[in-house]
């Protein structure tokens, strides 16, 4: 029989690593979003084009599926990624494919008489869309990047398929040494999911009440 | 042979009609798809000038004025400003598409303040205003911030510098826009129904800083409105569109007292 006590340290070295996987991902998501989303809305049709493909491409394939690729397929090519980055990358340019819908959607969501009346300032298409547009579909994006990050955090229990030793991992671990107590230690997982899940969800409100601060 | 005083004046203001003049739209003409909007607009403002624009709604009085700030362009025809054409540039011998550069060079003379404010709701008051003196003429901080204070203490808000637009009345956030516009010192400005959008009790507020700007003299204002009796007082010409067409224009006094065609009749008629 084992108890809470010896299973914590376990318990917490797979929460390290994934809340490692979780956060360098979501930098990675969050860069390749704006990036990505933003080219959406290029006047250049083959800027448009290549983050359309982006999208179309990274959106529609199965994270597990691209983490299995990255991870055995791609150094039979030559490329010998550790586990941690391929982790992140396939990650990464899954849900970067869904932020660049959220960045792209935001940004035509602010009233077109804001691009106006930059312009009628003079000021030149990149000042309107740093200085005027982004600032305020920043706003907006944070509640469906909220819910992004949230669906990215619990995404991560599939780099236990490539032996990561996550949370998930470790978890698993202690299924086969404690098998009578599986809902105990499964409980206690779904716990640890749930408070980093709350611990994203109160850093977007903080951020979407500092940004909104007076605006309203 | 001498001339009388009177006829003296007329020479004079017959040669200023001669000098190139701030506005000049030729032949313009307006589509959205299938929709010819515009059919063809011949309009002059000399520098300084006040016009007033009146028509029934639907009429393309906006589309004009957006021309001018380059926000629609036309469909054909040209409109220059200072005797340099807006929307294209000569190659030789003949007009192509101008490019953004061109675009941006001109803007500098017109400025634009919309119905609808569009004041930026993520910078202050003082930050609407300081944006584009600082971003585009590259004023330092110093500088564009004495410039703004000194275009809100103009419209009556000097201290209103660290509020939101948010917290600001219809007729206060319209009077930030007029600032924001007005700190560029643009020669001619375009203001689009710019009490159109505030509680009746908010609309004097705003006329009243239009008509002081408008006492200054040195800016060509294009007064886009439904306020009839300011359109009087302010304008030195009044123009009456309907359907695409310039269809009458003249002194107030002519336009209102006495107007001609029977499309002006009726719509005096019909607004009073
Ligand atoms: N962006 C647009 N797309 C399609 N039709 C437009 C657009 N802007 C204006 N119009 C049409 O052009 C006509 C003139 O509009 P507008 O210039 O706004 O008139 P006014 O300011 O005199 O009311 C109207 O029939 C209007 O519906
Ligand atoms: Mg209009």
């Amino acid at each position: 029989m084992g108890s809470i006590g010896e299973w914590i340290p376990l318990l917490w070295e797979g929460t390290v690593i994934t809340a490692q996987v979780t956060l360098l991902s979501a930098i990675v998501t969050l860069l390749l979003a704006a990036v990505t989303g933003i080219m959406r809305l290029s006047k250049f049709k083959i800027i448009r084009g290549i983050s359309y493909i982006y999208v179309l491409i990274f959106r529609g394939v199965s994270l597990l599926v691209l983490l299995f690729w990255v991870y055995y397929a791609l150094p039979l090519m030559g490329v010998e990624l550790s586990k941690m980055t391929s982790a992140v990358l396939a990650i990464g340019l899954n849900f970067g494919a869904f932020g660049a819908e959220i960045v792209r959607s935001s940004i035509l969501a602010v009233p077109k008489g804001q691009w106006e009346a930059a312009q009628a300032l003079n000021l030149t298409p990149t000042q309107r869309m740093f200085r005027v547009i982004f600032p305020q579909a920043l706003v907006r994006m944070l509640p469906p990047f909220n819910n992004l990050m949230i669906e990215l955090l619990k995404a991560t229990s599939l780099i236990y398929f490539i032996t990561l030793t996550d949370l998930t991992y470790q978890a698993m671990i202690l299924r086969s040494l404690y098998l009578p107590q599986t809902a105990q230690i499964f409980g206690l997982l779904l716990l640890i999911y749930f408070i980093m899940a709350s611990i994203i969800s109160m850093i977007a409100r903080m951020l979407e009440r500092k940004l909104s601060a007076g605006r309203m | 042979m001498s001339l009388t005083m009177e006829e003296q004046a007329k020479q004079v203001s017959v040669g200023s009609v001669n000098k190139v003049p701030m506005v000049k739209y030729t032949n313009v003409m307006k589509s959205f798809g299938d929709l010819e909007v515009l059919h063809g607009i011949d309009l002059e403002m000399q520098a300084g000038e006040k016009i007033a624009l009146i028509g029934p709604s639907g009429s393309g009085k906006t589309t004009i004025g957006r021309m001018l700030m380059t926000l629609e362009e036309p469909t054909s025809g040209t409109i220059e400003v200072e005797g340099e054409h807006l929307w294209h540039v000569e190659k030789k011998g003949r007009l192509v598409r101008a490019s953004e550069a061109h675009l941006h060079q001109m803007r500098t003379k017109i400025g634009m303040v919309f119905q609808h404010f569009n004041l930026f709701p993520h910078m202050k008051v003082l930050g609407n205003v300081t944006e584009a003196p600082r971003k585009v003429l590259g004023l330092s901080k110093e500088e564009a911030n004495d410039r703004a204070i000194e275009m809100l203490r103009k419209v009556g808000l000097a201290d209103k510098l660290d509020v939101y637009p948010a917290k600001l009345s219809g007729g206060q956030k319209q009077r930030v826009a007029i600032a924001r516009a007005l700190v560029m010192r643009p020669k001619v400005m375009v203001f689009d129904e710019v009490t159109s959008a505030l509680d009746p009790e908010l609309v004097g507020e705003v006329l009243a800083v239009i008509k002081e700007i408008a006492e200054e003299g040195e800016m060509a204002m294009m007064l886009i409105t439904h306020e009839m009796d300011f359109a009087r007082e302010v304008a030195d010409r009044v123009i009456f569109g309907a359907e695409g067409h310039i269809v009458e224009q003249g002194p107030p006094e002519q336009i209102f007292e006495n107007p001609q065609s029977e499309r002006l009749q009726s719509f005096l008629k019909r607004i009073r």
